[in-house]
């Protein structure tokens, strides 16, 4: 629905939505930060190039369907909604407060454009396979179904049952991107409860599956345009990523799974964010 | 109501309650072209078997896994399909409850969840499988609709209202041979309480399997000199509170039936409702928070006291206390 952008571009927007995220946080006081952060370059490929959608009409009938399944990276969903104007960016400070539209984890009911409510892990996956059947039982060919999930989520059985059942049922019209950040709450995805060999562990499942940087924009879009040319099987994108990517006492450490930035730690990773690391100097300094 | 008080000399048909369900499904597939189908590896043993001869492209195949069951379900209701989901209710909802927390009541997705074989008169397979706690694990879900029909004739009712019903259902059935208590002409609303039988000394509120046993119990009543009204309480949830409450104002003595724990089940239901509104004598006939066992269906239930005269003795204790 949106005119596409370059790439340059897509990497700006990217950038604001990672501010967005560190102030929202702050300011809610708690949360998730290092998910969100490494997310944010998927969630802005898919909301401003990937994705066929209209913000001023959320429930569009030919819209294609994101589910998001590890819903505790919902601030990232939620700032790229408002940057793709779902609604107003002042909002977003209404984060996890009472009353607010943008619950700590996503509520379908509250805010149009979620799709589904999740929170408790693994269960997107198996929503989205329903979603796709239904569509292949209409004859629906024009709509794709995305669905967004994290790693240490696929310890969850229930995603092993959809993986089983998307295979069997060569659901191609679904196409999976798992954020392999390789961090959870408890340590390292390999120190918790290895996943490895993960790609065969999905092509075992029957899936056809693509391995990118989850961080550069252009393999995004490209390794979804790829999926969608796959008629045969369901499509898994394994997109690593860097855990807090853009501020660096975030990225790689697990202990930024769970925990919000304070005051000054926002502070300090609003300047990173805002100057690319130093490349641009503040008039200020 | 018409009277059943000669119940237990009337040579009753008996069927089980699933049977209903299964010709339910094909007649709502029939009526509602967005009903759907799935099931978890059950499919004749629930009674699907006939909506997937008449709509095989609208039937899915889970294979043995329940949780994957009902959140595909809400997919498919997100696609806009009505979803009949099937397994045993020992397994669904008893492995999948926080799944259809979230992704069914709480995303508020009209799936129709239907657990077959709840009770003990399962029988011979064991407390494994003689499911007890879903009326329980269902009831206290915001948005959920709890159904247990009396007979295979309502089942069949309940599952076409079923289909056309906005919010999240549960419904509860029963493995063996139930006695046929009700006909084409007796009404049936989701929500709706139906007074079986017309009484003023004590009310017995049962729901399932035990609305038959309770209408026996009734007859037995009446040749003691006590009359008893018989409230058959097939929508537990949301509760008719008002057809509850109008007779237990009037009778003041209460005896709950249900093939389910009471804690929590129809007794516990009934228990709050009673004790906020109109505090009476009440004696609960269920499972008394003990867990099942492998035998005949009929021995089972007398066994744990879930026949028609444990619900006499109940009514006539609640009556001297009443006094």
């Amino acid at each position: 629905m949106q005119s596409k952008r370059s790439i340059k571009q897509l990497e700006l927007i990217a950038n604001e939505i990672r501010q967005d995220i560190i102030e929202m946080l702050e300011h809610a006081g708690s949360g998730h930060s290092a998910g969100p952060l490494g997310l944010a370059d998927i969630f802005t490929a898919l909301y401003f190039d990937i994705l066929n959608h209209n913000p001023k009409d959320p429930d569009w009938e030919d819209r294609d369907i994101l589910i998001l399944s590890n819903g505790h990276c919902v601030p990232v969903r939620y700032a790229t909604m408002a940057r793709a104007g779902y609604f107003d960016r002042k909002e977003l400070l209404t984060l996890r407060k009472l009353g607010s539209r943008l619950q700590g984890h996503p509520e379908r009911l509250r805010l149009p454009g979620l799709e589904s409510t999740s929170g408790p892990l693994g269960s997107g996956l198996s929503q989205a396979c329903g979603i796709a059947l239904g569509h292949r039982m209409d004859n629906i060919t024009h709509r794709w179904v995305y669905v967004v999930m994290g790693d240490g989520e696929t310890d969850e059985g229930n995603v092993w049952e959809a993986a089983m059942f998307a295979g069997a049922n060569h659901l191609s019209n679904l196409i999976a991107i798992v954020d392999r950040n390789n961090i959870q709450i408890d340590g390292t995805t390999e120190m918790v409860l290895s996943l490895e060999d993960y790609r065969a562990k999905w092509e075992a499942f029957g899936w056809h599956v693509l391995e990118i940087d989850g961080n550069n924009i252009e393999d995004v879009i490209d390794a979804c345009a790829m999926g969608r040319a796959i008629v045969e099987k369901p499509v898994m994108i394994i997109a690593h990523t860097v855990p807090g990517k853009g501020v660096d006492f975030m990225e790689y450490d697990f202990h930024w799974h769970g925990a919000p930035p304070n005051y000054e730690q926002a502070v300090k990773a609003l300047k990173e964010l805002r100057t690319l690391r130093g490349k641009i100097r503040s008039e200020h300094e | 109501m018409s009277n059943h008080l000669d119940i237990s000399n009337k040579d009753l048909p008996s069927e089980p309650i699933r049977k209903g369900f299964g010709r339910g499904l094909e007649k709502a597939g029939h009526v509602y072209p967005n009903v759907v189908a799935a099931c978890a590896d059950l499919t004749e043993s629930t009674q699907m078997h006939l909506f997937k001869a008449a709509f095989p492209e609208r039937f899915v195949e889970i294979g043995v896994a329940e949780q994957n069951l009902v959140t595909v379900a809400s997919g498919l209701a997100a696609a806009g399909k009505i979803p009949f989901v099937s397994s045993y209710a020992a397994f669904s909802p008893g492995r999948n409850w926080e799944q259809i927390r979230t992704t069914i009541c709480l995303n508020d997705r009209p799936v129709k969840i239907i657990g077959s074989h709840a009770g003990v008169s399962v029988g011979p397979d064991g407390a494994t499988h003689q499911m007890l706690e879903d009326i329980t694990l269902m009831r206290v879900l915001p948005n959920m609709v709890v159904i247990a029909p009396c007979d295979s004739v309502e089942a069949e009712k309940a599952t076409i209202a079923m289909a056309s019903d906005p919010r999240p259902n549960y419904m509860r059935l029963a493995r063996e041979a139930t006695p046929v208590i009700t006909n084409q002409d007796t009404p049936f609303e989701i929500g709706k309480a139906l007074v079986m039988e017309q009484g003023s000394d004590v009310t017995i509120i049962a729901t399932g399997t035990m609305t038959y046993h309770a209408l026996v119990a009734a007859e037995k009543l009446y040749k003691d000199g006590i009359e008893a009204e018989v409230i058959h309480l097939a929508t537990i949830k949301p509760m008719d509170y008002e057809t509850v409450l109008k007779s237990v104002h009037k009778t003041r003595a209460v005896v709950t039936a249900e093939e389910a724990q009471i804690n929590g089940g129809l007794g516990g239901a009934i228990a709050e409702l009673i004790s906020e509104n109109c505090p009476s004598p009440l004696i609960r006939i269920g499972m008394r928070d003990r867990f099942g066992e492998s035998g005949d269906p009929n021995e089972l239930l007398i066994h744990f006291g879930l026949d028609a005269e444990h619900i006499r003795m109940a009514a006539h204790t609640v009556v001297k206390k009443e006094d």
